[in-house]
C-alpha cells in the first residue's frame, strides 16, 4: 500500500544543510500496524511529515521515491496532496491540547475536515460531526461538539485528533507519539481505541514512538531508526528476543520492564557492580495526616486528603500516581515550596511544617532537603553557565567563595559524572543527559540527606535515562541519601525504590514494599496501573 | 437570571469594572487640573488688576472656597453636564469639547483604518513569505514609520503634495472655505455629508482630511505591521497549524480560519495602545494642519491657564480611553473563548 525506496530528507538551516533522513526503504502493507521505533534526532517525524509533505520551512525530500496506491508523494502537484492528507493518509499529533486549534469549537474543527473533503455538506456537517466524536467513543457527543479544547482532559483532546483524523474515513493513519504526555491509563485506552478503530476499519497504520515497550505491544512490525537510517526492523518478540544491531540491544536493555534491576538497563561492558544500599529502620522523615486545600474558583480543592507516611535513612520511596492525584502538590510541600493546611512533616526529630515555606531559603534546614525538578532544561536559568548552576546553593548556602569553591564544583562535576570541560557551557550547549547531570549536581551540592526527585527522566531519552537512573542509585550509596522518587512510570518506580506509595485523589490507596506492591496489589487503582503500563516481551537471551 | 452564559455574565462584570474608574477619573482631573502652576485669577483679571480686583475675580470664579467644597461643586456640576465656561473662548467648555472631539476622533479613527488597512495585510503576507521582497519591504515600512516624527512627515507630505504636485488642498482646517459645514449630526464631517447627500461637500472633506490621516497613519501603521508579522509567525508554527494541514484543509482556511484569529489577540492589543499613542500625537500634526480638533485646544487652554477648558479636556481624554479599554476587551472575549473563565 505504502512503499518508500531510499527515501533521503534534509533541512536547509543556517548552518548549512543538515541531513535528517539518510535513505530509508520500507513498505506498509494493506491491514498492517508499523512501528517506527527511535529516540530525539533519529528521524522518524520527519519521515512521517516528508510522506505527508508537511516538512517545515527549509526541509526538502532530496532523493527516493514514496508511493501511495501508486501515487508519487514525492511528485504529486499540492493540490493533488491535499486530497490524499485526511482523505487517505491523515495523522494524529503528540500533545493533543496544542494540536487543536484553542478558539475554535471542536465540532467546527471536524466540520472544516468534512467540508473541505466534500464528506459533508452545510446541511449535515453538524450530525457528522457529532458521529464523528461518537466514532471515537466521546461520551455526549452533542454536548462535546460545542466544547473548546481547553474545556477538555488531554485524553479527550486527542479523541478529538483522532475523530478529526478519522471523520474522512483514510486508509492510512500515521500516529507521531500519540500518547506522549498522557496518563499511563489515558494511554492505554487512547491506544486500545486507536487500535480497534483500525481494525475495525481495516486500515493500516504507521505507529511513531519513543517507547519500545508501547511499540511492540501494538504493532505487528517494527522498525528502529538511529540517525536517519534504519538499522533493524522485525517483528516484535524477535528484535525484543534477539536484536542484532548493537543500537536495538542498547535500546531493548534500556527499556525498564519487570524482572531486571537497574544495572540491566545499560549496555553489558558499562554495568557496575550493585551495593546494596544501607537502609537505617529509624525514620529520617515522618508525615502524619498531611492536607493541602486550596481555594478554586467554585469551592475548596481538596488536593491532599490526610496522608501519612515515612521514610527512612538511606530509604528510596516510590511516589506513584497519575495527574492530578496530588503527588506534585506533596513534594513541593515536604522539600518546602509550599506550606500544608494542616499536618505534620517530622524531619530529622523536629516537624518542619511550622516552619513557613516563604522563609524556608534561610533556614538551616535548607541544605538538608533539595530537590532535582522534571524539566531539566525549563529548571536551569538560561542564562547561568553550568558552573555558576552548580555555585548557587554553595555560594548561598554553603558560603563558599574563591579557590575552595572552584574545587567543590569541579569535585561535584566528576561525582555527577559530567565533564569538566562542560562546565562553562550554557544550559543550551548540553544535551538532555548532560542538563540531568547539572540538575542532579546542583541538588547534592550541599551534601543533602533527603532528595526529592520529581520525574528527573520524564523527558529524556531511555538510553540516557539508563544512565542517569544509574547516577541516581551510585549517588545515594555514595551519599548516604534517602530519596523520594515521584513518577508516574511504574516499571522505573520499581527498579529504583524500596518502598512505593501508590496515590488517587489526594489519598493513599496502597504503600508497601515495591516487590509486594508490584507483584501483589492489593487495591484495585494499583491493579489497573499496572495493567495499563506497556509490557514488553521478555528478553530471553542473556549477556 | 444569574445563571445566564458564564460569557454574557464575564462582560457585565466588565462594563461594572468601569465604572470606578470613571469616579477615580473625574477626581484626579480635577486635582490635577488645581495643581497645575499659575494663578488663573491673577490671569483672567487683566494686566492692570491690583490685589483687590484680583480678589473679587478669585471669589467671583469660586476659587476661594475650600478645595472640598469646589470639588462637590464641579461634581454637581458635572451631573448636569455642564463642564464649566472657557474663559478665553467664552463658551461653554462643553460645547467646544462637542465641537472640536469628533474633529479629532474623525482624524485619529480615519488614520486607524488607513493603518490597518495597510498593516494588517502587510504584516500577514510578510509572515507567510518570510525573507522575500515583501517581508523586507514590511521591514522598511516599519523601520521607517517609528523613526519619522510625525511634524516632518507631515510637513513632507503638505511640502510634496501641496507645494510640488499640487493635487492636494491647502492645510487649513477641515473644509476649504468655499463650501458650508454640514449640519452637525455626529460632527464627523463625512458621515454628515454623506446623510445630507452632499458628495460636493464629503469630496472636499476628504480632500482635506487625506494628508494629516495619511500622516498619522504612517505613524501609527508601524508597530501594527510589526506586531501582526511576529503574531502570524508564531501562530502559523504552532501544532494545531500541522494538525490541520495534515487534515488537508486548503492554504487559505489554514491561514484566515487556524492561523490569524489566533494572532488577533496580541494585534488588537497592539491597536488600542496606538489608538492612544494617536491620540496624543494628535496635537502635532493638529498644529501642522491648523486642524481644529481637541489637541491644539488643549494646548492653548494650558498656556492661559483656562482650567474649566484643561479639566474638560482630561475628562474627555480619560472617559475615551476608559470606553477604549472596555472596548478592546470586550473585543478580548468576542475573539478569545478562554477569556473569562478561570484556566486552571
Amino acid at each position: 500500500m505504502l512503499s518508500v525506496r531510499d527515501l533521503a530528507v534534509s533541512f536547509n538551516t543556517r548552518r548549512g544543510v543538515v541531513d535528517a533522513v539518510r535513505g530509508i526503504s520500507f513498505d506498509v502493507s494493506k491491514g498492517e500496524i508499523l512501528g517506527v521505533v527511535g529516540e530525539s534526532g533519529s528521524g522518524k517525524s520527519v519521515t512521517s511529515y516528508a510522506l505527508m509533505r508537511i516538512l517545515d520551512a527549509g526541509g526538502v525530500i532530496k532523493a527516493g521515491e514514496a508511493t501511495y496506491s501508486g501515487v508519487d508523494l514525492r511528485r504529486a502537484a499540492e493540490r493533488d496532496m491535499r486530497d490524499i492528507r485526511g482523505r487517505e493518509i491523515s495523522m494524529i499529533f503528540q500533545n493533543p491540547r496544542a494540536a487543536l486549534n484553542p478558539i475554535r469549537k471542536v465540532g467546527h474543527q471536524i466540520e472544516d475536515v468534512l467540508r473541505h473533503h466534500a464528506r459533508a455538506t452545510r446541511f449535515d456537517a453538524r450530525e457528522k460531526a457529532i458521529a464523528a466524536l461518537e466514532a471515537v467513543k466521546i461520551n455526549d457527543a452533542s454536548a462535546r461538539y460545542n466544547a473548546y479544547p481547553f474545556e477538555l482532559s488531554g485524553g479527550m483532546c486527542q479523541r478529538i485528533v483522532c475523530a478529526i483524523a478519522l471523520a474522512c474515513d483514510p486508509r492510512l493513519l500515521i500516529a507521531d507519539e500519540p500518547t506522549t504526555g498522557l496518563d499511563i491509563t489515558t494511554q492505554k485506552a487512547v491506544m486500545d481505541l486507536v487500535r480497534d478503530l483500525i481494525r475495525e476499519r481495516d486500515m493500516s497504520s504507521i505507529l511513531i514512538t519513543h517507547d519500545l515497550g508501547l511499540a511492540a505491544q501494538y504493532c505487528d512490525r517494527i522498525l528502529v531508526m538511529k540517525d536517519g537510517v534504519i538499522v533493524e526492523q522485525g517483528d516484535p518478540a524477535q528484535i525484543f528476543s534477539d536484536p542484532q544491531h548493537p543500537y536495538s540491544r542498547k535500546l531493548v536493555d534500556a527499556t525498564p520492564r519487570a524482572g531486571t534491576d537497574v544495572r540491566s538497563l545499560l549496555p553489558p561492558q558499562e554495568r557496575g557492580t550493585m551495593v546494596t544500599p544501607k537502609i537505617s529502620d529509624q525514620p529520617l522523615l515522618e508525615v502524619r495526616n498531611l492536607t493541602k486545600t486550596y481555594m478554586g474558583k467554585s469551592g475548596p480543592v481538596h488536593a491532599v486528603k490526610g496522608i501519612s507516611f515515612k521514610i527512612n535513612e538511606g530509604q528510596c520511596v516510590g511516589l506513584v500516581g497519575e495527574s492530578g492525584c496530588g503527588k506534585s502538590t506533596t513534594s513541593e510541600i515536604l522539600v518546602r515550596l509550599m506550606d500544608a493546611t494542616s499536618g505534620e512533616i517530622i524531619f530529622d526529630g523536629e516537624d518542619i511544617a511550622t516552619a513557613p515555606a516563604r522563609g524556608f531559603a534561610g533556614d538551616a534546614r535548607r541544605a538538608d532537603i533539595q530537590m532535582v525538578f522534571q524539566d531539566a532544561t525549563d529548571s536551569l536559568n538560561p542564562r547561568h553557565s553550568a558552573r555558576q548552576t552548580i555555585a548557587e546553593p554553595l555560594r548561598r548556602l554553603g558560603r563558599m567563595r574563591g579557590a575552595e569553591l572552584a574545587t567543590r564544583i569541579e569535585e561535584l562535576a566528576t561525582l555527577v559524572g559530567l565533564p569538566l570541560s562542560l562546565l562553562d557551557r550554557f544550559p543550551h550547549q548540553l544535551s538532555g543527559g548532560q542538563k540531568a547531570r547539572v540538575g542532579i549536581a546542583r541538588a547534592v551540592a550541599l551534601e543533602p540527606r533527603f532528595l526529592i526527585l520529581d520525574e528527573p527522566t520524564a523527558a529524556l531519552d531511555v538510553s540516557i535515562q539508563a544512565v542517569v537512573l544509574n547516577l541516581l542509585v551510585d549517588l545515594r550509596i555514595k551519599l548516604g541519601l534517602s530519596y523520594l522518587f515521584v513518577s508516574h512510570d511504574l516499571h522505573v518506580v520499581r527498579l529504583l525504590c524500596d518502598h512505593v506509595i501508590v496515590m488517587k485523589d489526594g489519598e493513599i490507596v496502597e504503600q508497601g514494599a515495591a516487590q509486594n506492591v508490584m507483584s501483589n496489589p492489593r487495591s484495585d487503582y494499583t491493579k489497573m496501573l499496572l495493567a495499563a503500563a506497556p509490557a514488553p516481551p521478555q528478553r530471553r537471551k542473556t549477556n | 437570571m444569574l445563571a445566564t452564559s458564564p460569557r454574557l455574565r464575564a462582560t457585565g462584570l466588565r462594563i461594572v469594572q468601569a465604572i470606578p474608574v470613571v469616579i477615580g477619573v473625574v477626581v484626579i482631573s480635577f486635582l490635577l487640573t488645581r495643581a497645575l502652576p499659575g494663578d488663573p485669577a491673577v490671569y483672567f483679571a487683566g494686566v492692570a488688576a491690583d490685589a483687590d480686583s484680583i480678589e473679587q475675580t478669585r471669589v467671583a470664579m469660586g476659587l476661594d472656597k475650600p478645595m472640598a467644597q469646589q470639588f462637590l461643586i464641579y461634581v454637581g456640576d458635572l451631573l448636569q453636564g455642564d463642564l464649566g465656561q472657557s474663559l478665553s473662548s467664552g463658551r461653554s467648555v462643553a460645547e467646544d469639547l462637542a465641537k472640536r472631539l469628533p474633529a479629532s476622533l474623525e482624524l485619529t479613527l480615519t488614520a486607524l483604518l488607513l493603518a490597518i488597512a495597510i498593516a494588517v495585510p502587510l504584516g500577514v503576507l510578510a509572515a507567510t513569505r518570510p525573507g522575500t521582497w515583501v517581508d523586507h519591504l514590511c521591514r522598511v515600512v516599519v523601520t521607517a514609520g517609528v523613526s519619522l516624527p510625525t511634524f516632518f512627515t507631515g510637513i513632507l507630505l503638505i511640502y510634496v503634495f501641496y507645494y510640488l504636485l499640487g493635487i492636494a488642498p491647502s492645510p487649513l482646517g477641515r473644509l476649504d472655505f468655499i463650501y458650508l459645514d454640514p449640519d452637525h449630526v455626529t460632527g464627523f464631517y463625512l458621515i454628515d455629508a454623506a446623510l445630507m447627500g452632499d458628495w460636493e461637500t464629503w469630496r472636499g472633506a476628504a480632500k482635506q482630511l487625506i494628508l494629516p490621516a495619511g500622516t498619522l497613519a504612517l505613524f501609527t501603521l508601524a508597530p501594527i505591521a510589526r506586531m501582526t508579522r511576529a503574531a502570524m509567525l508564531s501562530a502559523l508554527s504552532s501544532d494545531f497549524i500541522r494538525t490541520a494541514r495534515a487534515a488537508g484543509l486548503s492554504n487559505r482556511t489554514v491561514l484566515f480560519r487556524y492561523a490569524f484569529r489566533n494572532a488577533l489577540l496580541p494585534v488588537v492589543t497592539t491597536l488600542g495602545m496606538v489608538f492612544s499613542f494617536a491620540l496624543g500625537a494628535n496635537v502635532l500634526v493638529e498644529k501642522v494642519f491648523a486642524w481644529p480638533g481637541i489637541g491644539s485646544y488643549a494646548v492653548e487652554a494650558l498656556v492661559v491657564s483656562d482650567y474649566a477648558a484643561v479639566q474638560g479636556f482630561v475628562l474627555a481624554m480619560a472617559l475615551l480611553f476608559v470606553a477604549l479599554n472596555l472596548v478592546i476587551d470586550l473585543l478580548y472575549t468576542a475573539i478569545d473563548p478562554r477569556i473569562g473563565f478561570s484556566s486552571k
